[in-house]
């Protein structure tokens, strides 16, 4: 039954999109540790996605689900604070703060939550028709 | 060579295969909508449609034996030879062509069309139910 593949499509795309939304949440909460496990200050993540054809032998051809990739640091400086009063402070009182820019944070979020809703919206209309196919004739 | 019955349900069977497969290409190009590189697909509905009734058999015949066998090939059009990547949308920066507007429309209209295919069934299985039983249904 063709349309059942399209429940896997967009499922792998809310594991994904859930995926990004994680990485996400996880930027926002280290925004401002300036220290982690490795001692230097949080570097932001980002996932990075790539289509993925399905592998079993009846899957439709040029039909691509969605899979993270990987994750990636971000590269780019961390931001220099003032707080000569912070153990962390070098010399000149400079504290490095985490490369977490909040307003690409919040568009990534957006956007992630907006296909994570495109996606459910896709659901639930192949839903609705293979209730309809099931019901064919009555 | 098909009875009465293949001859009125076949066309539309055969819209439900297309409409299906395109059903999946569409939600393939919305799962990955935020896919860097990914270019958009589709089928040209008409042309499917056409190859897929003029019983462009794809794979596996039937073997007769007998000449009162039937010699009809499976009905398996290959529609995956029929898709190709859409034109007229934008690229972003990312090389991702998907155009987020036109596919959730385009979805719907193909979803529409698919009940209206089970609608039409529906009605062709009625009135044959009808002529079969002598009743009206």
């Amino acid at each position: 039954m063709s349309l059942f593949s399209v429940l896997n499509v967009a499922s792998s795309a809310l594991t994904a999109q859930s995926y990004r939304l994680n990485v996400v949440a996880s930027n926002m909460a280290n925004a401002n540790s300036a220290t982690s496990s490795d001692g230097q200050p949080y570097r932001a993540r980002e996932v990075i996605f790539a289509a993925q054809p399905f592998a079993n032998a009846g899957a439709p051809a040029g039909v691509n689900g969605v899979r993270v990739a990987g994750v990636i640091s971000k590269p780019g400086p961390f931001k220099m604070v003032y707080q000569p009063g912070n153990p962390l402070a070098d010399k000149e009182g400079y504290v490095k703060m985490p490369n977490v820019n909040p307003v690409d944070e919040m568009v990534n979020m957006i956007s992630a939550s907006r296909a994570y809703q495109a996606n459910v919206n896709v659901m639930n209309t192949t839903k609705s028709l293979l209730q309809k196919t099931l019901s064919l004739g009555a | 060579m098909s009875g009465l019955l293949d001859q009125a349900l076949d066309p539309l069977a055969a819209a439900l295969k297309v409409t299906g497969y395109r059903q999946q290409l569409l939600s393939a190009n919305i799962a990955n909508a935020n896919t860097p590189n990914y270019r958009a697909v589709d089928i040209p509905f008409a042309q499917v449609m056409q190859a897929v009734q003029a019983g462009d058999k794809g794979s596996l015949p039937l073997t007769t034996d007998s000449n009162r066998q039937f010699t009809e090939t499976g009905n398996n059009a290959s529609m995956a030879a029929f898709v190709q990547y859409q034109r007229g949308s934008q690229v972003g920066l990312d090389n991702n062509s998907v155009d987020m507007n036109r596919e959730q429309a385009d979805f719907l209209q193909n979803s529409v069309r698919y009940q209206a295919d089970l609608t039409f069934l529906t009605g062709k299985i009625k009135t044959l139910t009808s002529a079969i039983t002598g009743t009206t249904a």
